[in-house]
C-alpha cells in the first residue's frame, strides 16, 4: 500500500510499507493474553498490601464477609481502590490513544488539550478560596476546570475555515497549559498553605479516595470508553492525512468533535478522581502500537487493557516497597513503566503517527 | 509572509555576509529597542526610582554614589540576567524545535529540564544547600539524563533518529518528574516551598554570579549556531531530504542539540527552568517576523524581551510578595500566543 498524502509523505508512505500487517488472530490472542495479565495483577491488587490475605481467604470473604479486620480491609479499601485503578488506568490509556491518533503527535498525553492544567488550576483556586475542599466536591472542581480548559483549547483551534488541525490542538493546548500552570504555580508559590495540600494531590494516587468518588465519575469514563471504540474507524481514515480522508468521505470535523469530547470525559473524569498521573497516556499507547501496528481498532482495545494492568501493577508494588508505607502510584507507573517503554522503544520499530 | 529569497547583508570590511527578509531585520532592531528600554526602565524603577536619563548615564558611568550602587550592584545584573537568560532558551528552544520538527519541541524533550529540577530539588530537600549547591545540582542532573537520553536513544548503525530520541526523552522525564514529585511530597513544607519557586523559575536574588556565565555560553554557542543555521534549515525538511542535500544529519544533529543543550544548561542553573520560554518564544518570533525556518536569532531577542518583560511585571504587580518570575512568563507567554493563534486563524491559513 502507498498512499501519498501532501504534508507527510515520507513518513507514513514509508511506514504503511515497512510496518508489517500482523495477523489478526495473533493480535485476538495477544489480548486475551492482556486481559489474563490484567486479572492477574487485579487479584493481586486486592490481595497484597501492609497486610497481606491470601488469595483463598480473600475469595471466602467477597462471597461472605464476615465482619472481622480483614473483610473490612478488602471491602472498604481494596476492590474500591482496585475498581478505582482500573477506571483511571483504562481512562488514560484510551485518551491517551486518541489524543495521539487526533493529533498525529507523539508528544500529544491528553494533558495537551489542557485537561489536566485546567483540572489543576480549578483545584488550586479551590483550595486557596475556600481554606479546604471536601475530596467529593473537589473531583467537581476538577472536572469542570478540565472541561473548561479543553471548549477554550478546542474553540481556539477551530477557529477558520480548515477547523481543529493537529497542530493547531497541539499549540493552543500547550498555551493554554502553560499559562493554567503558570496561575498554579503562582498561588502555590505564593500561599505554602495551599501548595501544603496541591503538593499531595498533584502527586496522583490511588489511595485515600472513597468508593464515592469512584462512583461519581464511573459514568463519565463509561461513555468516554463507549465513545471512543466507536472512533477506531473514522480515526484509521484521518491517518490517511486530511485531504485524503475527505476525499474518501470522512467528516473529519465531527470525528475530531467527538474524539476531544471523549477525551475530555475520560481523562477530566480520571484526573478529577485520582489526580494527574501523565505517564500512562502518554506511554501506553506508543506500546500498543509497539504491539498491534498502526490500526486503531487494535491500538485502542489493547490500550484499554495495558495501562490499568500498568497502572495497578504499579500500585501493588508501591505498597510492597516501602512497607508499612506507600509510594503513590503515579511516581511507581513512571519509575518502573520507563524502563520497559524505552526497551520497547529501543527494540521495535513503533508505527510512526 | 514575504517572498522571495530576501535580501544579502554583508558587514562592511569582514568576509561576513548573510540572507535575510527586510522584515526580520525590522523585527529584529524593534525587538533589540524594546529590550533595551525595558532594561532602562527595569533598573529606574523600584523601591528608590531613578530617572530614565539618570539611568542612561549611570549606564554610561555618571550618577551619584547611590545610584551606581544600586544600578551596577542590584538592578542591572538583574535585568541583564533576565536578557541573557530569557536570549539562551528561547535560541534553545528553537533549535529543539527546528532539529525535531516538532512544535512541542523544547528542552524538555531530552530530559534536561526535568532532570536539572530533580538535581536542584534533591539539593534543597534532602542536603539543604544554598544557590550555589542547587545550581550545581541542577547542572549535574540536567546534563546528566540528557547524557541518559542521548545513550538510550543511540543505536549502533543508525545513530540517533529523531522520534526515537523523542520517545525516549519522555520515558526518561517522567521518571525525573516522578523523583521530583516524591521528593516534595516527603520534603518539610518550608523546603518544599523553596523548591517549588525554584522549579517555576526565579530572578529573585540573581546577580553577576549569574550574568557572566550566561553571557559567555551566548557569546560562544550563537555565532556558532548561525554557522549551523544553514543545515538547520535543511534538516527541517527531513532527516532524508537533509541527507540528499549533503547535509550529515547525525553530526548536525548532535552538535546543534550539544550547542542547545549547553544553553539551557547555564540558563537553568542560574535561574532555574523558566516556564514557557524555551517553548513560547521561537513560536512568538516566527508569527513575528513571519518566515518560516529556525530563526534562531529572532527567537533568542524574542525571548530576552519576554523574559525581561515579565520579570518587571513580577515585581510590579506585587510588590510586597516576591513573585516568580516563571509564573508570569507563563500567563504573559501564554495568553500572547494564545492570542496571536487566534488572529491568525481568524483567516483560512492553516
Amino acid at each position: 500500500m502507498s498512499v501519498t498524502v501532501p504534508t507527510r509523505a515520507p513518513v507514513v508512505a514509508a511506514d504503511a510499507a515497512v510496518a508489517p500487517r500482523r495477523a489478526s488472530p495473533l493480535l485476538g490472542l495477544g489480548l486475551v493474553l492482556s486481559l489474563v495479565a490484567l486479572l492477574v495483577v487485579i487479584v493481586l491488587s486486592v490481595s497484597v498490601g501492609s497486610r497481606t490475605i491470601p488469595l483463598d481467604r480473600v475469595w471466602s470473604l467477597v462471597l461472605s464477609p464476615d465482619g472481622s479486620d480483614e473483610a473490612i480491609i478488602v471491602q472498604d479499601l481494596r476492590i474500591p481502590r482496585t475498581l478505582l485503578g482500573l477506571l483511571v488506568g483504562g481512562a488514560l490509556g484510551l485518551a491517551g490513544a486518541l489524543m495521539q491518533a487526533l493529533t498525529r503527535n507523539p508528544l500529544a498525553d491528553p494533558g495537551i488539550l489542557g485537561v489536566n492544567a485546567g483540572a489543576a488550576a480549578m483545584v488550586v483556586t479551590g483550595i486557596a478560596i475556600f481554606g479546604y475542599v471536601e475530596p467529593t466536591v473537589q473531583v467537581w472542581f476538577a472536572f469542570l476546570g478540565a472541561g473548561l480548559a479543553t471548549v477554550i483549547v478546542y474553540g481556539v483551534a477551530s477557529r477558520g475555515s480548515s477547523g481543529a488541525t493537529p497542530v493547531r490542538l497541539a499549540l493552543a493546548g500547550i498555551a493554554l497549559t502553560f499559562a493554567l500552570y503558570a496561575v498554579v504555580q503562582g498561588i502555590t508559590t505564593l500561599k505554602p498553605q495551599v501548595f501544603n495540600q496541591y503538593r499531595f494531590w498533584q502527586v496522583g494516587s490511588l489511595s485515600g479516595h472513597d468508593a464515592s468518588i469512584t462512583a461519581q465519575v464511573a459514568p463519565f469514563i463509561g461513555i468516554g470508553i463507549v465513545l471512543a471504540l466507536l472512533l477506531a474507524r473514522p480515526l484509521n481514515t484521518l491517518a490517511l492525512g486530511d485531504d485524503l480522508s475527505r476525499s474518501l468521505g470522512a467528516n473529519i470535523a465531527r470525528t475530531r468533535a467527538l474524539g476531544a469530547l471523549s477525551i475530555t470525559l475520560l481523562c477530566g473524569a480520571a484526573t478529577a478522581a485520582a489526580g494527574p498521573i501523565a505517564f500512562i497516556g502518554l506511554t501506553v499507547p506508543h506500546v500498543a502500537r509497539a504491539i498491534a501496528g498502526p490500526d486503531q481498532r487494535w491500538v485502542l482495545p489493547y490500550s484499554l487493557v495495558l495501562a490499568p494492568t500498568l497502572l495497578l501493577g504499579a500500585d501493588v508494588v508501591g505498597r510492597v516497597v516501602t512497607r508499612p508505607g506507600e509510594l503513590q502510584v503515579a511516581i511507581v507507573t513512571a519509575v518502573i513503566g520507563a524502563p520497559v517503554f524505552i526497551a520497547i522503544v529501543r527494540r521495535r520499530r513503533i508505527a510512526q503517527l | 509572509m514575504p517572498g522571495g529569497l530576501g535580501r544579502v547583508v554583508r558587514i562592511p570590511g569582514t568576509p561576513i555576509s548573510f540572507r535575510t527578509h527586510t522584515r526580520v531585520l525590522a523585527v529584529g532592531v524593534a525587538l533589540l529597542v524594546v529590550g533595551f528600554v525595558l532594561l532602562v526602565l527595569a533598573v529606574g524603577t523600584g523601591e528608590y526610582p531613578i530617572g530614565f536619563g539618570d539611568v542612561v548615564s549611570t549606564l554610561l558611568g555618571g550618577g551619584d554614589q547611590g545610584q551606581r550602587f544600586i544600578v551596577e550592584t542590584i538592578r542591572l545584573p538583574r535585568a541583564l540576567t533576565a536578557l541573557l537568560v530569557g536570549a539562551a532558551l528561547g535560541a534553545a528552544g528553537a533549535i529543539f524545535q527546528s532539529v525535531t520538527r516538532n512544535p512541542l519541541g523544547s528542552p524538555d524533550i531530552i530530559g534536561f529540564t526535568s532532570g536539572a529540577s530533580a538535581g536542584a530539588v534533591l539539593q534543597i530537600v534532602v542536603f539543604d544547600g544554598g544557590a550555589g549547591p542547587v545550581a550545581v545540582g541542577a547542572l549535574v542532573g540536567g546534563l546528566g539524563t540528557a547524557a541518559l537520553v542521548w545513550l538510550l536513544a543511540f543505536k549502533g548503525g543508525e545513530g540517533v533518529q529523531g522520534y526515537r530520541l523523542i520517545l525516549i526523552g519522555i520515558g526518561i522525564s517522567f521518571v525525573m518528574v516522578g523523583v521530583t514529585n516524591y521528593l516534595l511530597t516527603r520534603a518539610r513544607l518550608e523546603d518544599a516551598a523553596t523548591a517549588n519557586v525554584w522549579i517555576t523559575g526565579s530572578l529573585n536574588g540573581r546577580g553577576w554570579d549569574q550574568v557572566v556565565p550566561v553571557a559567555i555560553a551566548l557569546a560562544v554557542v550563537l555565532p556558532l549556531t548561525f554557522v549551523l543555521a544553514r543545515e538547520l534549515r535543511m534538516m527541517e525538511m527531513g532527516d532524508d531530504a537533509a541527507g540528499a542535500l549533503g547535509v550529515s544529519v547525525d553530526r548536525s544533529r548532535a552538535g546543534l542539540l550539544l550547542l542547545a543543550v549547553v544553553l539551557t544548561a547555564v540558563a537553568t542553573s542560574s535561574t532555574g527552568p523558566v516556564l514557557f520560554v524555551a517553548l513560547a518564544a521561537p513560536q512568538i518570533s516566527r508569527r513575528l517576523t513571519r518566515v518560516t525556518g529556525p530563526g534562531v536569532g529572532s527567537a533568542a531577542l524574542t525571548g530576552g524581551v519576554l523574559l525581561i518583560a515579565s520579570d518587571f511585571l513580577a515585581q510590579r504587580v506585587f510588590p510586597d510578595q516576591q513573585l516568580a518570575v516563571g509564573v508570569v512568563t507563563g500567563v504573559l507567554g501564554g495568553v500572547y500566543l494564545i492570542w496571536l493563534l487566534w488572529n491568525e486563524w481568524r483567516g483560512n491559513r492553516a
